[in-house]
């Protein structure tokens, strides 16, 4: 892979959606089918998430197995300062995000210095850990989740509706995007690209790549702690299953079927694989038969994502 | 007499059982080309990768412009002034020659800490501006836009050089840079280094002895581990543990 380009009609292709996302929740009111605005909204978190570990898969290189344990860590750290009277979406998502960063900053100066399948493993064993920690932790649930008394405020406004809750995930989930694409063709962004394509001659060249790579780690994982805060709110429960390592499966399932790499890889795929589900499952219990299809399909035919299809250039 | 740029000391490391290096004292003064020879297995690659920093000693000291660099990293010997090109080509082959040499650029302008998550990169005309100037030096600005993948063996490895020589380095260790280069690039490749000694140290591993010839200002041998020999390469012709070390490798 090169350097990530956006494609020459991407910008106006997202201002576009962009819209058509500000206007959905208006449209789905006017034909009384207001329950699909919380469907929406989960698509959107998902999103969210599998961007936050496509930053750490696709751009950083790093095959992360473990990307549930910040995505769960962040539901959980949002409904424990909700107990704790922290309801200012202000105050409490910013302290999630730099919880989940923290925790994938400590997971990463140690996973980091392994590589290759040994990564894997130490990733995947490091979430089995917090997932364990949360199960077994009474005062937070245990098996059961945290509920969350309500939803955040914002600035003190409430999101109780579903319609304001819904504008800012499209929010977040934008911010994200748009930072990601900033960030992709920064100087930083270039980093960490090149560190993925070839670490050692990056290192040859002067640039320290341990701290790249931690500092790409880390911030994934802040971004899925905010995911994990945002679907929290949204369900309002901390639940056990954010933090199981078939978690971090669908996650990366997202990411390959939306497109390694590529800035709306994560979207497409979290659009893809949730309609998939919500289609699949009104028809059969074994809609995953389906899924497995689906995603042989894309790995054979379009192994760089759905997303690559549509001219998201990676160089 | 000055204190030489590089200067190592009872350097030895052994992998397994194999001594790989077995206390080899040797130094490189400012200025000069200094020509590193032996047969395959002697050691040259892995005696490179100790200066580079890719690997540590199980003994002995490196000084680098008056300073220890022993335990120094690789990302911070190329601060200090140390650079290196590949035996195997390596370069990012899916970036333009330009991108690559402007990841060097970038490395060196900012020491490294290219912590800077929101301006595009694109945009920085010096860093490019820049890289293009080193293109040129070797003899690739017509290519910039090109992919390093596509280019002639040749002209990576005169990609190599740009790259190494856009960190700014006091040394540049080239590890084979004739390697598996035809003739007509091998006497382009001889003409560049020669150019190229003008401004920088050169500590240079090559088994093309009429361009060892051509380049050193001295010789060192290295055989089974162990420096045989240091000197002009007048005498490095003439001396005897030197043509057999050659005779035994068949050469």
């Amino acid at each position: 892979m090169g350097f990530y380009q956006p494609a020459p009609y991407q910008k106006a292709a997202a201002r576009l959606l962009l819209a058509a996302l500000v206007a959905l929740p208006f449209a789905l009111e006017a034909a009384g089918q207001g329950f699909y605005i919380g469907l929406v909204s989960r698509i959107m978190i998902f999103a969210l998430a599998a961007t936050s570990l496509n930053l750490v898969l696709g751009f950083g290189g790093l095959f992360s197995l473990g990307h549930a344990a910040f995505f769960g860590a962040g539901a959980y750290a949002s409904a424990i300062l909700m107990a704790a009277g922290v309801g200012e979406a202000f105050v409490a998502w910013p302290a999630v995000m730099a919880a989940a960063g923290l925790l994938a900053l400590a997971v990463g100066a140690i996973s980091l210095r392994t590589r290759g399948v040994y990564f894997i493993m130490i990733t995947l064993a490091f979430a089995q850990m917090v997932y364990y920690l949360f199960v077994s932790a009474r005062a937070w649930g245990g098996d059961d989740g945290l509920p969350l008394a309500g939803r955040a405020s914002l600035a003190g406004l409430g999101l109780g509706g579903d319609r304001a809750f819904y504008f800012v995930v499209l929010g977040c989930l934008a911010l994200t995007l748009f930072g990601l694409g900033r960030l992709a063709q920064a100087r930083f962004g270039r980093v960490v690209q090149a560190i993925r394509e070839n670490e050692a001659r990056m290192e040859a060249l002067g640039y320290p790549v341990f701290r790249y790579r931690l500092a790409c780690f880390a911030l994934g994982g802040a971004l899925a702690g905010l995911a994990g805060a945002l679907l929290a709110n949204l369900t309002g429960l901390a639940s056990p299953s954010l933090l199981q390592w078939t978690q971090s499966g669908t996650l990366l399932v997202m990411v390959i079927i939306g497109g390694v790499g590529t800035l709306y890889g994560g979207v497409v795929g979290a659009v893809v694989l949730l309609l998939l589900e919500e289609a699949l499952a009104g028809l059969t219990l074994h809609w995953h038969i389906g899924l497995g299809g689906l995603l042989l399909v894309i790995v054979l035919f379009a192994p760089r994502g759905i997303a690559a299809l549509f001219g998201g250039r990676r160089g | 007499m000055a204190e030489p740029l590089l200067a190592v000391t009872g350097l030895s490391r052994a992998f397994g059982g194999v001594q790989a290096l077995a206390g080899i004292d040797f130094s490189v003064d400012a200025g000069e080309i200094h020509a590193l020879i032996g047969p395959n297995g002697a050691g040259k690659t892995t005696f490179i990768h100790h200066v580079s920093g890719a690997l540590r000693p199980d003994a002995g000291s490196i000084r680098f412009a008056g300073a220890d660099v022993t335990r120094r990293s690789m990302h911070q010997r190329v601060h200090a002034g140390i650079a290196r090109s590949y035996q195997i080509t390596n370069v990012f082959s899916r970036l333009s020659l330009v991108d690559n040499v402007a990841l060097a650029v970038q490395g060196r302008r900012d020491s490294g800490t290219s912590f800077r998550f929101w301006r595009p990169a694109a945009s920085e005309a010096g860093v490019f501006a820049e890289a293009a100037g080193y293109l040129r030096q070797v003899g690739l600005a017509d290519l910039a836009a090109r992919p390093a993948g596509e280019l002639a063996h040749g002209e990576q490895r005169a990609l190599e050089l740009a790259m190494a020589l856009a960190t700014r380095p006091q040394l540049l260790l080239l590890d084979e840079p004739m390697a598996g280069t035809g003739p007509e690039e091998a006497e382009r490749m001889v003409d560049l280094i020669e150019h190229l000694a003008r401004h920088v140290t050169i500590l240079l591993v090559e088994h093309d002895m009429d361009a060892v010839f051509r380049l050193a200002d001295r010789i060192s041998v290295l055989v089974g581990g162990r420096l045989v020999f240091t000197g002009e390469p007048e005498a490095v012709r003439r001396h005897p543990e030197v043509r057999r070390a050659y005779l035994g490798d068949g050469a």
